[in-house]
């Protein structure tokens, strides 16, 4: 595939920064060149960041008048070539659905930041949570297939939004970085490498930007000024983007290839870190600041003679299914600490039949090891 | 006709879906010849519309970028572009109720911004793919699908509207006086900044025949006689302005 | 066909394309010289377009062809 190695804007060496700036610097190096936002706590620094370095780097910024704009003016440069992207959190995210199904069926590349809080509706601006992980995926109408991927630490901010503005190239989807108040207000130490590997979206002049042949494949795609006649659209459309809203071969064919693009692909996006579970007879499963928890409680268990393991979900989407199903079959019982009340707890039930216990907290507040430990010893 | 035009259109998408007589089939006559009189190259020139009738004015039939989003979100998509592209040359063309309505604060910020584009407004003052439910647009007392018993609301003016939020060339021109509004419609689109044309463009079928119109043609007739220039509406007084609509460039 | 004293002019072609016309018939009421006529048969999409019954009547004021909504029709102005 496409991966190239590029300099990064920074130099090299170790960096302290908070969350959201390490993100800004990621998607930087990854080539972001076009940042459109509303002010939302906690991800109004990513655009603070973002003001003062794009025009560094010769890229664009605005400051738009709401979220709406702002996931507008991210598709409407990404068609004019950039590689855009927007940070919110739950209540901006929630007025750019719309505007996500439309990224989805235009197939575009694109990245959406969620520095999730305390919900539901405006619930505690300034308190961490991890409420939108359904929400990412299930949110738009239609059925959608989406990337997104979930930092534990500042360096995974700044990682993992390389990796997810790279997934959006490779798919042409729209991706999602599924952080939260606590990783993103959180100031820690990170490794900036002198490079950084980048995928840039495949153009192949005279081939239809809307469809391909293969079942599952992803098309070219030219930008606007290149003289391709774009014909973009968010209605059902052909290979050539013709609206076709009363054909359903066409209909059947998009809605399919829309889907089997990245789940026939889902092993070169799914990502998971495992801790102790070789021996392993309680699986825990967690994602993001949880998982830093969890991995502490798992290790604490284990000086009390427990046999705990960590799979840690890296990448949300597309769902780890293989790797849940092969926990299960080790495990007896699988706990899942999360910042909600039972998302992804929920999902790992459709692929084990091992005992899921959700371990719910949804005070505002970031879990700590000792209330896993609690809730295992609780309920082995 | 200039022949230009023909060759600024994909035939495989004619005959328009446009229902007969309607309105923004002459404003796509218009804007086509605009373009061919500038002897424009329709190479870094993208077209931006919303949802609805006018907004399938430029998608498909134009061979040029076009960029078909979301009910009142093409001023927005048309921004993201424009920045980070300015090399581009914008034309949204969209309608009353997309513009307005749903799209009301993604207009008045560009406008503000005098972020470099041209809009064109296409006002049927209705909401006519959806079956002629009343816009922010329609006159006092008209009937609508939603307003069976007559409009109750006081319509936008929209060329009021767009001056006062900062645009920098703003007017208006029925689609019944074609050579006036292609004149204008060459100004906006030379224009530097953000340059607003609401066209009043008549929908015989969802607006006129529930408002006593019998065909297009008196649509366009009814246009003619209520439409009074800005030069001509100085010397009138406001009783010979009731019912008029002032029509030409407010601001350029 | 009209001639004038010692001259003889070019008349205006209308080309009228049947198959995007749609029998809307503006361009019969505009017309000032009433070139146009409904056609009595109905075309493949079910309209009844209108057929250029007098040419020879056009002063090339070209009103059809700029208000015609499905570019259909096209002037060839005459002298």
């Amino acid at each position: 595939m496409q991966y190239k190695k590029v300099k990064g804007p920074l130099a090299p060496g170790w960096y302290f920064m908070q969350g959201d700036e390490a993100c800004a610097e990621g998607a930087l190096a990854a080539g972001c060149r076009f940042y459109a936002g509303y002010p939302i706590t906690p991800a109004s620094e990513i655009m603070i960041r973002m003001v003062h370095r794009l025009p560094e780097l010769g890229g664009a910024f605005i400051q738009m008048e709401d979220e709406i704009g702002s996931i507008s003016a991210v598709i409407g440069a990404a068609w004019a070539g950039a590689k855009a992207m927007t940070a919110t959190s739950g209540p901006g995210l929630s007025l750019m659905i719309e505007a996500l199904g439309y990224a989805v069926i235009t197939e575009t590349p694109c990245l959406i930041v969620d520095v999730q809080r305390a919900g539901p509706s405006t619930g505690q601006a300034t308190r961490p949570a991890q409420g939108d992980m359904m929400m990412v995926k299930w949110g738009a109408h239609g059925d959608n297939e989406i990337v997104a991927l979930s930092p534990w630490s500042v360096q995974e901010m700044y990682d993992l939004t390389v990796k997810a503005f790279n997934f959006s190239e490779r798919f042409r989807v729209p991706t999602f970085l599924l952080a939260d108040e606590a990783v993103g207000h959180l100031r820690e130490t990170l490794v900036i490498q002198e490079e950084v590997e980048v995928f840039d979206r495949v153009k192949i002049p005279g081939k239809p930007p809307f469809g391909t042949e293969e079942v599952n494949g992803v098309p070219s795609m030219p930008a606007f000024g290149e003289g391709a006649n774009l014909l973009v659209t968010g209605s059902t459309h052909d290979p050539w983007g013709f609206r076709k809203t009363q054909d359903s071969v066409v209909q059947a064919r998009l809605t399919e290839r829309l889907i089997r693009k990245i789940r026939d692909f889902k092993s070169e996006v799914i990502e998971t870190d495992s801790h102790l579970l070789e021996d392993a007879e309680i699986g825990v499963v967690a994602y993001g600041f949880t998982a830093r928890a969890a991995l502490a409680a798992v290790k604490t268990l284990r000086k009390q003679g427990v046999k705990a393991g960590l799979l840690r979900l890296v990448s949300i989407w597309p769902f780890a299914d293989e790797a849940v199903a092969a926990l299960g079959k080790r495990c007896r019982k699988i706990f899942v600490p999360e910042m909600n009340r039972g998302q992804i707890a929920g999902e790992l039930a459709k692929f084990t039949p091992t005992p899921v216990i959700p371990l719910p907290k949804t005070n505002g507040e970031v879990i700590e090891p000792a209330e896993i430990v609690e809730g295992i010893r609780r309920n082995q | 006709m200039n022949q230009i035009i023909y060759e600024m259109i994909n035939d495989q998408a004619f005959p328009t879906p446009f229902c007969p007589g309607c309105g923004h089939g002459i404003l796509m006559n218009a804007v086509l010849r605009a373009f061919a009189e500038l002897e424009w190259d329709l190479k870094n020139t993208l077209f931006v519309s919303g949802i609805g009738c006018a907004a399938w004015i430029p998608s498909p039939h134009f061979k040029a970028d076009t960029l078909h989003t979301l009910h009142g979100r093409a001023i927005a998509y048309a921004t993201g572009a424009k920045l980070f592209n300015p090399g581009l040359k914008i034309m949204v063309i969209s309608g009353d109720g997309d513009l307005s309505s749903i799209g009301g604060n993604h207009l008045i910020h560009a406008a503000r911004r005098n972020m470099d584009m041209t809009v064109v407004c296409a006002n049927n003052s209705i909401y006519g793919m959806t079956g002629g439910q009343v816009a922010s647009t329609t006159p006092l007392g008209s009937l609508t699908t939603t307003t069976p018993k007559g409009n109750l609301e006081r319509p936008f003016d929209l060329c009021r509207l767009a001056e006062a939020a900062g645009a920098t060339f703003v007017a208006r021109h029925p689609v019944a006086t074609p050579i006036p509004l292609t004149r204008t419609l060459k100004k906006a689109i030379t224009h530097k900044g953000f340059s607003f044309v609401e066209v009043l463009s008549p929908c015989p079928t969802q607006y006129g025949r529930r408002n006593a119109f019998r065909s297009a043609f008196e649509m366009i007739q009814g246009l003619k006689s209520t439409c009074v220039s800005v030069e001509k509406a100085k010397g009138m007084s406001d009783e010979e302005l009731a019912g008029k609509v002032v029509v030409g460039e407010f601001v350029s | 066909m009209k001639e004038s004293v010692g001259k003889k002019k070019k008349t205006a072609a209308i080309h009228l394309n049947k198959k995007w016309c749609k029998g809307c018939y503006i361009c019969l009421e505009v017309c000032p010289k009433k070139v146009f006529e409904k056609s009595p048969e109905v075309s493949e999409k079910g309209f009844q377009p209108v057929i250029v019954a007098h040419p020879e009547l056009c002063t090339s004021c070209l009103q059809c062809e700029m208000l015609c909504p499905d570019l259909a029709i096209n002037v060839e102005k005459g002298e």
